[in-house]
């Protein structure tokens, strides 16, 4: 299958890059790892009169420590993520969740900042993002500015990134002492894709309170969002077998569950409640064992 | 618009005008002549056309030529030295990991690199790293002893 054609860009930085944008407007796409971009041009979903591929912008990929966050690159591809020593010492769930993206070649070009700008709803690293409560760094004409993660899935395949911006970093923080978290999703068969996915975040103080909660779901609606009602359910309470089980029932209220080829909107919503259960289980697990 | 491109496949160097828009697949394929590497879905889910693109494992139908301007690249052509299989290819042949032997190129491509990154993987690793192959004939229980196989192999050597 062939693409429609298109004139190909390598610029050098990321101003180069944003005057492109600027210039060709709706007829360019920003090419990063490409894993979603070129299956939907072969298909003719997307048929871009110009890709602006980002491979050549030095600074775009790289994971490193800053203050108490961790900021990814943008153009950081998920085996990267999924190997840091970095990630897997200080906050696992991100290196958990990259590893059971796609299949190990989707991998190896696929961009965790490519991944999020595009937001497919069934993706994996939405739902971790929210749970973690990341800041994503958006460049544009005008400078840089950060969006915090609530403001920046919009919708279907909708971002807070602008026509002629670019995302550059998405900043994580180091969750402190007595935290764990975890990712747990219903993988479709063929593309690994979330059928539903639930990642839990939380922290529990010395007596088992449990201080902070964070729970993002995806792959149920059109766009990953926050589970505020398993939220409410955690956050302040004794982590019993009851109250899990009392938050985790509320995994599909106020998400837009869609029903389509995978299931109904009932089984849908049957998946994020036994996931949410099973992820806060696992993350409380983490939590006491001191990660 | 062609763009020219230039990129070393298993040792040799190959320089040529590409439209933007050709898959690396066909590039390597129908420009360059390597056949070894397969098209099967032409949608990155079977990985019968995985290659060794700058030291990582990619399926080719999913890049363009173009974002391989200047790489290095491995197919299943560069695998054997001197008429000699690659201890990989000879797990295939030993264990009668293929049948009809479509996916097999793909497949032992990405063998390569798992058994890179895990030089001794268990069956759970090498189940995991192999997900994104697809074998319609096997069942894939005798793809899992190849690896073995080779992995034994190669700790010898």
């Amino acid at each position: 299958m062939y693409p429609a054609s298109f004139d190909y860009h390598t610029p050098g930085s990321v101003q180069e890059a944003i005057s492109l944008l600027g210039k060709l407007r709706d007829d360019a796409k920003l090419l990063a790892g490409g894993h979603s971009l070129i299956p939907m041009m072969k298909l003719r979903l997307a048929q871009p009169k110009h890709l602006i591929d980002l491979r050549k912008v030095p600074g775009l990929a790289g994971i490193r420590e800053d203050g108490g966050s961790i900021a990814l690159g943008a153009m950081t591809t998920h085996w990267q993520v999924e190997s840091s020593k970095l990630l897997q010492a200080k906050i696992p769930v991100v290196s958990d969740a990259a590893g059971m993206i796609g299949d190990p070649q989707v991998r190896n070009l696929g961009t965790i900042g490519g991944s999020l700008a595009h937001a497919d709803p069934a993706a994996d690293m939405p739902a971790v993002m929210i749970a973690l409560g990341v800041e994503f760094v958006i460049e544009g004409a005008r400078g840089r500015r950060t969006v915090k993660v609530d403001d920046f899935f919009k919708g279907l395949m909708m971002t807070a990134v602008g026509p002629d911006e670019i995302l550059v970093e998405i900043r994580v923080p180091v969750p402190p002492a007595g935290s764990g978290a975890a990712y747990l999703k219903f993988p479709h068969p063929a593309s690994r894709f979330a059928v539903v996915g639930v990642c839990a975040a939380l922290t529990v103080d010395g007596k088992g309170i449990c201080t902070k909660a964070g729970v993002g779901v995806t792959g149920a609606g059109t766009k990953a969002v926050r589970a505020k009602g398993v939220e409410a359910g955690l956050a302040g309470k004794a982590l019993d077998q009851a109250a899990i089980e009392a938050a985790a029932a509320k995994a599909a209220d106020g998400v837009d569950v869609q029903a389509d080829l995978q299931g109904s909107a009932e089984y849908k919503s049957h998946l994020l409640r036994v996931h949410a259960r099973r992820a806060i289980e696992a993350a409380l697990g983490r939590a006491k064992g001191g990660k | 618009m062609t763009l020219p491109v230039k990129m070393t496949i298993n040792g040799t160097n190959y320089r040529h005008e590409v439209e933007p828009r050709m898959l690396l697949v066909h590039y390597i394929r129908e420009v360059v002549g390597l056949t070894g590497t397969h098209v099967g879905c032409d949608t990155s889910q079977c990985g019968a056309c995985t290659i060794i693109l700058n030291g990582q494992a990619v399926k080719a139908c999913n890049v363009f030529a173009v974002q391989a301007d200047g790489a290095q690249i491995m197919t299943i052509e560069g695998l054997a030295k001197n008429g000699q299989l690659h201890p990989i290819q000879e797990g295939f042949w030993e264990k009668h990991g293929l049948q009809c032997g479509f996916c097999t190129p793909g497949m032992i491509m990405a063998v390569y690199q798992l058994l890179e990154r895990y030089p001794k993987p268990t069956e759970a690793q090498i189940r995991h790293q192999l997900e994104g192959n697809l074998c319609r004939c096997t069942g894939y229980h005798n793809i899992v002893k190849a690896v073995q196989y080779a992995a034994e192999k190669m700790a010898g050597r």
